[in-house]
């Protein structure tokens, strides 16, 4: 349909007065892939959408679209279309007129433009109501007409801002399925701004976790998951506990830490300059009831049995260690069942743990 | 045990219904509605029966005589001076009209887009409503000395040499009028468009910067259609109080123009009571022919 262009963002910061939202971050979206920004609320993930798509000014920095700079482009010149996160349709206009509306400004003939957008409305399947208002069409259906409306500028990158938050669960993952769907139709770069882990893993080409205004981690699912760059990616994602400590020993590429409890724990990777490491543990990878080997596991008491169907998610506290996660298989779990209050030992095996980095501030 | 715990509860749902059930359902149902139709009919539908009533009556220059007479319509409705009046009075409200309609929409626009603290917002249309803590007789007459002979304005003009002689349009003329209503009742537009303004969601103005349209685009495509209510109910405001205005026609006119309800006025203070009601029936009949078409119009649009 149209050529995909690949977003460059180089050290763009926004400042709003004395805050700042952003800090001078820098990513490389390839053409044509689906980018994930995920983080928590007031991150700036929503921040670096809106500078992407020009509505938001950018304080320092650049902005690059395929070989153009949009640093200072109005949103309709960049080649960029956005969803907004309430769909923001008019709700004056009916459906056709909604999705036509890019063509109206630009002086297309009435007719051309009704014909253009119904046939925007069949590639979202929305043409039988072409003549309804928006508040007379489901979430689910006002989130296909916003699409459909910003598909029809023929954009290069589609940018879009929790667009699925406003819909049930169930629908979530449906629409979820035929937007990616979309996206490897179009071939065009989707930019797509969450705060759900899930909908980002199911996604994502790349994921970009972001934190107080900063890139954490930008990565493939994969990578996120299996090697979370930093204690704050690993607790975000949320299938790791992270152990921090002091490190006491350092050698062969595996680090020892102390936590302020008296535990010790080894894991793969390099210490810290300051002396400190965090060590995340897969919370899927952690055995119960096994004699840990030294370094790799520990004895805890549990204070939280969580059943969730084909897992279990115990919680448990021991040597220096709050609310440790073990997620284990039902059939484990009911073979050897363990209760509240019980000590129980853990253990994992040395490739499951890993030391994690820092950003440098 | 489940049976035994819901039983007491039902018994006095029971009850209820059984109470209820000796006074028909339709009855209850006009009872609901009585005390709003009581204070509507005492309040709004007496009143209206009684001017119309009193409108076939006739009169002598000291008393009123209960009877059924067409000679109030006949007059009013016969004479070239009354058709005069309705055509000035209309002429005001069309032209205090579109003004306020203009100055209104954009001070509301301002306020709600340019403006952009909260505290802001309130404090300036705070300041829009000092000039109400006055009386409005006060407010009318203080143009006067802007605007007479000697006044401000024509002082200013023929001190830097403008004009060589005062211009005398300026006060007791239709001029006057206007601008002395314009300044009475722009507010009452600016409050229905500000709100309905400050509601329009502004990630609409940003969905439609998105498509493309360029600032007037926006004004005309987005901000101008949802503000159509908010348009619709000032023009309500503003129109009615024009029709019902006879001071201001007075005082800035100089009496030498005439407004509907200054000559209500008028024949009130002679004691022609049915004169005037008859005049008060076919303003009312007027204004709701008026009314009619304008709301369905308004719902077309909404």
């Amino acid at each position: 349909m149209s050529k995909a262009a690949a977003i460059d963002i180089a050290s763009v910061s926004k400042v709003y007065g004395t805050l700042t939202a952003v800090h001078s971050i820098s990513l490389k979206i390839p053409a044509g892939s689906y980018c994930c920004l995920l983080g928590p609320s007031g991150c700036g993930k929503s921040t670096t959408l809106r500078m992407i798509a020009g509505h938001e000014r950018i304080s320092s920095g650049d902005i690059r679209l395929g070989n153009t700079v949009v640093t200072d482009l109005p949103p309709a010149r960049r080649g960029t279309a956005m969803m907004f996160q309430s769909y923001a349709l008019f709700p004056h206009l009916d459906v056709a007129d909604n999705v036509a509306f890019s063509l109206k400004m630009k002086g297309v003939p009435k007719d051309e433009r009704r014909a253009r957008a119904l046939e925007m409305l069949k590639l979202v399947r929305m043409e039988a109501y072409a003549d309804r208002k928006p508040a007379q069409l489901s979430g689910g259906q006002q989130q296909r007409v916003a699409l459909a409306r910003a598909l029809i500028t023929d954009p290069e990158a589609l940018l879009l801002d929790e667009p699925l938050s406003a819909l049930d669960p169930f629908l979530k993952i449906k629409v979820r399925a035929e937007l990616k769907k979309l996206q490897k139709e179009l071939g065009i770069t989707f930019v797509h701004v969450t705060h759900s882990q899930e909908e980002a893993m199911a996604l994502a080409d790349l994921i970009v976790v972001m934190n107080e205004g900063r890139i954490e981690q930008a990565a493939p699912p994969r990578t996120i998951f299996e090697r979370p760059a930093t204690a704050f990616v690993a607790r975000f994602m949320g299938d790791h506990n992270v152990i921090s400590g002091r490190v006491v020993d350092a050698r062969d590429g595996a680090v020892t830490v102390e936590v302020a409890g008296g535990g010790r724990f080894r894991a793969v990777g390099r210490p810290r300059q300051d002396g400190q490491a965090d060590i995340a543990v897969r919370t899927d990878r952690v055995r119960l009831g096994e004699e840990p080997a030294d370094g790799l596991g520990f004895t805890g008491i549990i204070t939280n049995v969580e059943y969730r169907g084909a897992t279990v998610k115990l919680t448990a506290s021991g040597a220096g260690i709050e609310d440790f996660t073990a997620i284990v298989g039902d059939g484990a779990f009911f073979a050897k069942p363990v209760t509240v209050g019980e000590a129980v030992p853990f253990a994992w095996s040395a490739e499951d743990a890993i030391v994690l980095g820092r950003l440098d501030s | 045990m489940a049976i035994a715990v819901e039983q007491p509860a039902v018994a006095p749902a029971r009850t209820t219904r059984a109470r209820l059930a000796s006074v028909p359902g339709r009855l209850v149902a006009y009872l609901q509605a009585a005390p709003l139709a009581l204070i509507l009919g005492f309040f709004l539908l007496a009143p209206i029966v009684m001017i119309v009533v009193v409108s076939f009556w006739d009169y002598d220059f000291a008393r009123l005589y209960p009877d059924f007479i067409l000679t109030n319509y006949v007059d009013t409705l016969g004479s070239w001076v009354t058709w005069r009046t309705y055509l000035n009075t209309l002429k005001y409200a069309v032209i205090v009209w579109a003004l306020t309609l203009f100055i209104g929409f954009w001070v509301a626009y301002f306020l709600a887009f340019h403006v952009r603290s909260t505290t802001m917002q309130t404090v300036l249309f705070l300041v829009c409503t000092v000039p109400f803590l006055t009386s409005n007789i006060i407010r009318m007459i203080s143009w006067i000395p802007v605007l007479g002979r000697n006044g401000l304005v024509n002082a200013a003009l023929l001190k830097t040499g403008v004009v060589s002689a005062p211009v005398e349009w300026l006060l007791y003329s239709d001029f006057a009028v206007v601008l002395a209503m314009v300044h009475l009742y722009t507010l009452f537009m600016v409050t229905p468009i500000f709100n309905t303004l400050m509601r329009i969601d502004r990630s609409l103005i940003e969905a439609a910067r998105d498509a493309g349209a360029n600032a007037w685009q926006v004004l005309w495509n987005v901000v101008l259609p949802l503000a159509k209510p908010g348009m619709a109910i000032g023009t309500i405001f503003v129109v009615t109080l024009v029709m019902a205005d006879f001071i201001t026609v007075q005082v800035m006119s100089g009496g030498q123009s005439a407004s509907v309800a200054l000559m209500m006025r008028n024949q009130m203070s002679l004691l022609q009571y049915p004169a005037a009601a008859a005049n008060a029936v076919v303003l009312l009949v007027l204004l709701m022919v008026a009314g009619i078409l304008r709301v369905v119009d308004i719902r077309k649009e909404l």
